[in-house]
């Protein structure tokens, strides 16, 4: 019954979203510089008002935020959670006829972790197996909701590609698996051929389909072309409907990859890890790619050596739009404080920190109209942290996505006794019931009288 | 030895069913399921279908009289979802949807000899790079082609009360067409099959083990799914179009796959959590087909329920209720969800029948009466109606697969399908006394041990869990 009336209540949320102000804060607009004691007026589900002096909004809810800080919720443009039976679809180089969305998870308990570590938005991404690997999208961490409830609503989607040592599985071409034929690529010219060939592959199709559209519109009778989910999304990318997330750590493949953009006449929205980013920084603004690395994450394997934490910052400064991302769901729950880390490396303002893990990755999945500074008119999207954010001390205090209150510290903290009691609960019903079923000795069941 | 005296017997017991030209079952309490109970009546089968039924219905002259004084008459059970006709099927039929599915991934054996044939030739056939090679599909495959009546479950099935089963193959993700099956002992199968096909099984597990090649992963399965019906619009398209006008026109190829899907009335597919539900439920309004969920494991939550309403979809729920593996490390917790799917599973039917979802109950390889009365009574107990658990084994899943006009309840006219017990069907005191199908009557193979016993049945012990263990 409880759980009837708790379901209800999220459902019935959104609807009549609570009108919040929050009070006498420290708030971090990331775009607008900060307020120090400062409100923000939340009504509908968006930023109504933020300043020094705000209209109190009658029935509004008055949080006090003395002595705390408020940022705009976290995103982070790079993560895997919240996926159902496997985020990489490893049996083929060119897997873009999966999808992330056809196997959200909202019951992935790394989203309300990663949602008390601040994160109001995530991108998930396909896994870095294949070259061209699933079709992706951005989440909104409202836990509770269904899957569908999790989506982002009017983002562009995007695609992941992967270069380097996944792909080509580093020496290992079977990819582990025993009796399985070697795939293609084993190389990094491999990977090359196979992202080209698959782009003639979609050149060719869209080529199809452009004739059959045409045909239609001068009305002609015609049968459609056969539609291949594989060749539809890089149509799309072709197309500019979809962004290409690269998974990339070299320098020389990241220019390898922005000749092939140019050469099918395509964009890279994002290098992704790109710890050799500040060797072909100038390359990458050029092409207008952003890119989306760790603060000090590296040696993992070899080609991700020649890493430095001045990356971020450098990147910065020849123009690149940066962000920094998790890739792994713990990380994901202190991106506040690898963006800190930039500040000490490379002596980024605290409103460049910040809007490493906040504007910057919302500019790079296309969603800063709603999401990424604390600017009237975008989404309610907001972290009330204890401390300065910036610093490993912060400890998050309440998280609200479109305005509501998704985590809130104090009870989360005062709730856990009655969860584990009544958890508690249950595993002594089981128990006993398994004595009753087994019998005292727990041999076999004991016969009644006939 | 053993095994052959056991075959002898098994003959005997075959050769016993009973072929008079009526029955007349009288003075029974009659459980019609469509209709009212009757106290006290008496049912007329004659020719394989139900004469009459009624409290003042003379008893045909020519009839075999059953006294049934003592004794409850209901509907044949029907087991929506099962693998027995099928003499090569070992292994039941699970519902594993995707990785975060708890529990219950059975390696399938080969369900037919074809299929069996058809695994051992994909052992040379090239890794499959994507839909367009068609791995792990058999879609063609009518199983009506494949029942045989020397399987040896549908003696002890049929003495446990079910008169048909909805019987699928299920290797592969498209694994083929089931067919409604009547359990008679027959040597020619075509007397056996009721309706083929009643639609296409589909999983989304691997059947093929580690390694192999696509698709790999949850989101592999769904695109290769969602391909394989954009083809067949598209198949249908280019061959509605040929068909009309063939001149000058490229001849299509023949698709067997495509075909198969065409062939199918409705689709099967598998959901156990809420969260699987609501995503099959949407898969299945984007290819356009009826759809019939099985598994149902969460389907006591709210949120699943929603969902059921919402799409409209019916489904079968495995009445092998969750149970903490045996053999766990006592210091591993379990989550609270999976705890409390374990506490509530058996309340699912309940829930589903309150808030008026269509559902049915299948087996999932429980195939003994005494198993099938608990796993029963067990729902009964969490809040399922003794009514409502009845239509969840007869009339339910006769609407479900569109054959209510022939089973499912006893009326005048629908297939002579009856079982004859002294007590109510589920209690585990019962005895099942008769069974009719198709206007045969069946003793069944074994006085079922009152209680006590894990149901013991006389074949051997391989395939059930036979006397105390």
């Amino acid at each position: 019954m409880k759980r009837l009336l708790l379901t209800a209540f999220v459902a019935v949320a959104p609807l009549c979203a609570q009108t919040y102000v929050i009070q006498n804060a420290t708030v971090m607009t990331v775009s607008k510089g900060t307020i120090k004691n400062g409100s923000i007026v939340v009504k509908d589900g968006k930023i109504a008002e933020v300043g020094e002096k705000v209209t109190i909004p009658p029935g509004a809810k008055i949080i006090d935020a003395s002595n705390q800080f408020v940022i705009p919720g976290i995103i982070d443009c790079h993560s895997h959670i919240g996926g159902d039976g496997g985020i990489n679809e490893g049996s083929t180089s060119v897997s873009s006829m999966v999808d992330i969305k056809d196997i959200i998870n909202p019951e992935d308990i790394a989203i309300y972790r990663a949602l008390a570590g601040g994160v109001t938005t995530a991108n998930i991404l396909h896994g870095s197996a294949n070259s061209i690997g699933g079709k992706t999208l951005p989440l909104k961490m409202r836990w509770g909701k269904d899957a569908q409830g999790l989506i982002f609503e009017g983002a562009t989607p995007g695609i992941k590609f992967a270069l380097g040592e996944n792909p080509k599985r580093a020496g290992n071409p079977t990819g582990g698996a025993v009796n399985a034929t070697a795939r293609y690529p084993a190389t990094r010219m491999g990977v090359e051929d196979v992202i080209r060939g698959a782009f003639n592959d979609a050149k060719a199709y869209k080529a199809e389909w452009d004739e059959y559209d045409a045909k239609k519109a001068r009305g002609e009778q015609a049968i459609p072309p056969r539609k291949d989910l594989q060749l539809e999304a890089l149509k799309e990318v072709l197309e500019g409907k979809r962004y290409v997330h690269v998974h990339s750590y070299r320098a020389d493949e990241i220019l390898m990859m922005i000749r092939i953009a140019d050469e099918n006449g395509f964009k890279v929205r994002t290098f992704q890890h790109v710890l050799e980013g500040y060797k072909v920084a100038k390359e990458i603004a050029a092409h207008g790619a952003g890119a989306s690395t760790f603060s000090d994450w590296w040696s993992y394997k070899v080609e991700a050596f020649d890493a430095i934490p001045y990356n971020a910052a450098l990147m910065t400064k020849k123009g690149v739009l940066v962000s920094l991302n998790s890739d792994d769901a713990e990380l994901m729950r202190h991106l506040n404080t690898e963006a800190g880390k930039a500040m000490k490396y490379g002596g980024l303002t605290e409103d460049e920190a910040l809007a490493l893990v906040t504007l910057n990755p919302a500019k790079q999945l296309g969603i800063e109209n709603r999401v990424g500074s604390i600017e009237v008119g975008k989404d309610a999207d907001l972290v009330i942290y204890d401390k300065m954010p910036l610093s490993a001390y912060a400890k998050v205090q309440k998280v609200l996505i479109d305005g509501t209150v998704y985590f809130d510290r104090d009870n989360e903290v005062s709730g856990r006794a009655a969860k584990e009691a009544e958890k508690q609960k249950l595993i002594d019903k089981e128990k006993q019931t398994q004595t009753q079923q087994r019998g005292p000795q727990g041999g076999a069941t004991p016969r009644r009288q006939q | 030895m053993k095994k052959l005296v056991t075959a002898l017997l098994l003959c005997v017991a075959c050769a016993l069913a009973q072929n008079p030209s009526a029955i007349a079952i009288r003075n029974a309490k009659i459980v019609t399921v469509s209709g009212p109970v009757i106290a006290k009546g008496t049912v007329v089968v004659r020719k394989g279908l139900i004469e009459a039924v009624g409290e003042n219905v003379p008893v045909p002259a020519d009839a075999m009289v059953v006294e049934g004084e003592g004794l409850t008459v209901y509907p044949g059970l029907i087991d929506s979802l099962s693998t027995v006709g099928q003499p090569a099927a070992a292994t039941p039929v699970t519902a594993a949807a995707g990785r975060g599915g708890r529990g219950a991934t059975t390696p399938a054996t080969p369900a037919t000899p074809a299929l069996a044939a058809l695994a051992a030739t994909t052992v040379v056939a090239p890794v499959p790079r994507g839909p367009e090679d068609r791995p792990q599909t058999t879609s063609w495959v009518k199983i009506a082609d494949e029942i045989s009546g020397t399987d040896r479950r549908i003696e002890p099935v049929r003495s446990a009360g079910f008169t048909s089963v909805a019987s699928f193959p299920t290797r592969g993700i498209f694994a083929g067409q089931g067919a409604i099956v009547d359990l008679i002992s027959s040597e020619k199968p075509g007397e056996m099959v009721m309706v083929s096909p009643i639609g296409q099984y589909i999983s989304v597990t691997r059947a093929g083990g580690f390694g192999g090649g696509f698709p790999s992963s949850l989101m592999g399965y769904i695109a290769y799914i969602r391909q394989l019906y954009i083809d067949m619009n598209y198949y249908k398209t280019v061959k509605d179009a040929y068909a009309k006008n063939p001149r000058g026109m490229q001849r299509p190829e023949y698709d067997r796959a495509l075909e198969g899907l065409l062939d199918s009335p409705r689709i099967l597919l598998p959901a156990n959590r809420a969260v699987e539900i609501e995503r099959m439920l949407r898969l299945a309004q984007e290819l356009k087909q009826p759809t019939i969920l099985y598994g149902g494991r969460e389907t006591f939550r709210p949120e699943a329920v929603e969902s059921l309403k919402k799409y409209g979809a019916p489904i079968l729920v495995s009445m092998k209720w969750p149970e903490k593996a045996r053999d766990t490390d006592p210091d591993e917790v379990d989550s609270m969800r999976t705890l409390e799917t374990r506490d509530k599973a058996p309340s699912a039917p309940g829930v589903l029948a309150k808030a008026g979802v269509k559902f049915a109950l299948y087996s999932d390889g429980l195939d003994t009466a005494r198993d099938l009365q608990r796993a029963v009574k067990k729902a009964i107990d969490m809040g399922l109606s003794r009514e409502d658990a009845l239509r969840a084994l007869t009339l339910s899943p006769a609407e479900i697969y569109g054959i209510a006009d022939r089973v499912g309840s006893i009326e005048k006219g629908k297939i002579g399908n009856l079982v004859v017990t002294r007590g109510d069907i589920f209690d585990d005191r019962t005895k099942v006394e008769a069974i009719v199908v198709d206007g045969r009557k069946y003793t069944p193979v074994v006085e079922q041990p009152n209680f006590g016993g894990r149901g013991g049945t006389p074949t051997e012990g391989g395939d059930y869990s036979g006397g105390n263990r």
